[in-house]
């Protein structure tokens, strides 16, 4: 316990880290995965070699993912840089089957009436399928979320692994305290992840909630 | 550095002996078919228990997520500095995370039988061990399939991390390259791991393909083919919507 008391800057430097690690490539996952899925849905010869591709990348092992990319990128091996693209490929692989899903999942009729009323595609993508899309989308973004928590820590290895660097300290001073530290802090913070999606989720479809028992007034 | 890494791979000296590539993809796969093989073991009868009872749904789905959740090197560390350096910890480990995929997709294949299929099993006489071998199994084992593929990915991937607390196996070349700052030995590593996850995953999705009874994915079979499919039952059950279009699509 008092180890915890002593090295508080240090966890939470640490801590801070690892959101920074772990959120980042989510939304670059994000901004890539929905253009990228509407293109596929668009020309839709695409979405099978997509999702296949994308199949593929999602069984890479991350630590072997996080050397492989200085050697195609370039840049240091113990680079942040390596983690971060590392886990937006993930995020990517995963999240394009659910934007292609989501946006397929808007029916047709309603995309009719859209044209009709005259709205322009771009328009149409953002206020009209994506928002259809969110519920579907948002299930592929907590997995992505809770598993980026989880996989930065394996960036310790290489050096880079925010709450992961208190398993390699506990493991080399052979020491409990820091890796159950490590381990509590980083399910919490999954946990809260999680949990703050879901309500953004419920914020973004408010028509979702109208089906609730409680009629309006 | 790319051809440091042709040349460490290609020289022959690296591919034999105890501390030779060859030897390490054995011990890779040993470690993974190890903890797959008693990982399978549990899951596999509690997640048809829960599935077939529909009792208990709640443990099945939440340690899927949790397992989610878990930092695997700190599971990994935590083990090893519980019970000591070996073998031995690093394959709990790597059960504890094979674990919750399985129990968790056996479970959903299971309870995601149609009622009405168990219904007309069950009119037909068969008891419960007979609905769960000859009904539910067969029925669920695309989904059964994809839960192994997760588990046999997610223990190659943290075998390879598991070099770390002194394990043998592809990720020594990671681990030793590292401190050696011999990144050509590194990369041989993370590529010959990534080569046999691709292969294994293949491997899955291959089995997942030929081991779904004929019956459900209509594929021809010779000498057996009794016209079933082509009969205009299982037409109609295929029809979008219809209680088989769904399976047909596949394990994910």
């Amino acid at each position: 316990m008092t180890w915890i008391g002593d090295n508080t800057a240090l966890i939470w430097e640490q801590l801070r880290e690892h959101l920074y690690l772990a959120l980042v490539p989510m939304l670059l996952g994000l901004l890539i995965s929905i253009p990228l899925g509407y293109v596929a849905t668009r020309f839709s010869w695409l979405a099978n070699p997509l999702v296949a591709l994308g199949g593929v990348l999602y069984s890479l092992p991350s630590i072997a993912l996080f050397i492989v990319l200085p050697a195609i990128l370039g840049t240091q091996v113990l680079s942040s840089v390596n983690i971060i693209v590392a886990l937006t490929i993930y995020a990517v692989s995963l999240l394009i089957r659910n934007v292609i899903d989501g946006l397929r999942s808007v029916p047709e009729d309603v995309l009719q009436a859209a044209v009709s009323v005259g709205y322009g595609t771009l328009r149409r993508v953002v206020t009209i399928d994506l928002p259809i899309a969110v519920p579907v989308i948002f299930a592929g973004l907590r997995v992505v979320t809770v598993a980026n928590i989880s996989m930065v820590s394996v960036g310790a290895i290489i050096g880079i692994g925010g709450l992961g660097e208190l398993f390699t300290t506990g493991f080399q001073q052979d020491f409990l305290t820091p890796i159950v530290v490590g381990v509590v802090l980083s399910l919490a913070l999954a946990l809260v992840a999680d949990i703050l999606l879901v309500g953004l989720q419920r914020v973004l479809t408010p028509w979702a909630r109208v089906i609730s028992p409680v009629k309006e007034a | 550095m790319l051809q440091g890494f042709l040349d460490f791979i290609s020289d022959p000296a690296n591919w034999s002996g105890a501390e030779g590539i060859g030897n390490r993809i054995l011990q890779h796969l040993g470690y993974t078919f190890l903890s797959l093989a008693i990982a399978t073991l549990i899951a596999l009868p509690i997640g048809l228990l829960i599935g077939h009872t529909r009792r208990g749904a709640f443990l099945a789905i939440n340690t899927g997520n949790a397992a989610r959740a878990l930092p695997t090197l700190g599971l990994l560390t935590l083990v090893v500095l519980l019970i000591g350096i070996g073998q031995v910890p690093v394959i709990i480990a790597l059960v504890v995370l094979g674990i919750p995929p399985i129990m968790a997709s056996t479970y959903a294949g299971v309870s995601g039988v149609d009622r009405s299929t168990i219904d007309a099993a069950r009119g037909m006489g068969m008891t419960g061990r007979e609905i769960l071998t000859k009904a539910e199994i067969p029925i669920a084992l695309p989904l059964i399939i994809s839960g192994l593929r997760s588990a046999t990915l997610q223990i190659v991937s943290t075998a390879t991390v598991a070099a770390y607390v002194a394990l043998g196996g592809l990720g020594r070349y990671v681990i030793d390259g590292l401190s050696l700052r011999d990144f050509p030995q590194m990369l041989t590593g993370a590529v010959l791991v990534a080569v046999l996850a691709i292969l294994l995953d293949l491997v899955f999705a291959a089995a997942a393909r030929y081991a779904v009874s004929a019956g459900l994915t209509g594929r021809r079979r010779r000498n057996s083919d009794t016209g079933w499919s082509s009969s205009p039952t299982l037409r109609r059950l295929r029809r979008p919507g219809g209680h088989l279009a769904a399976l047909e699509k596949g394990p994910r």
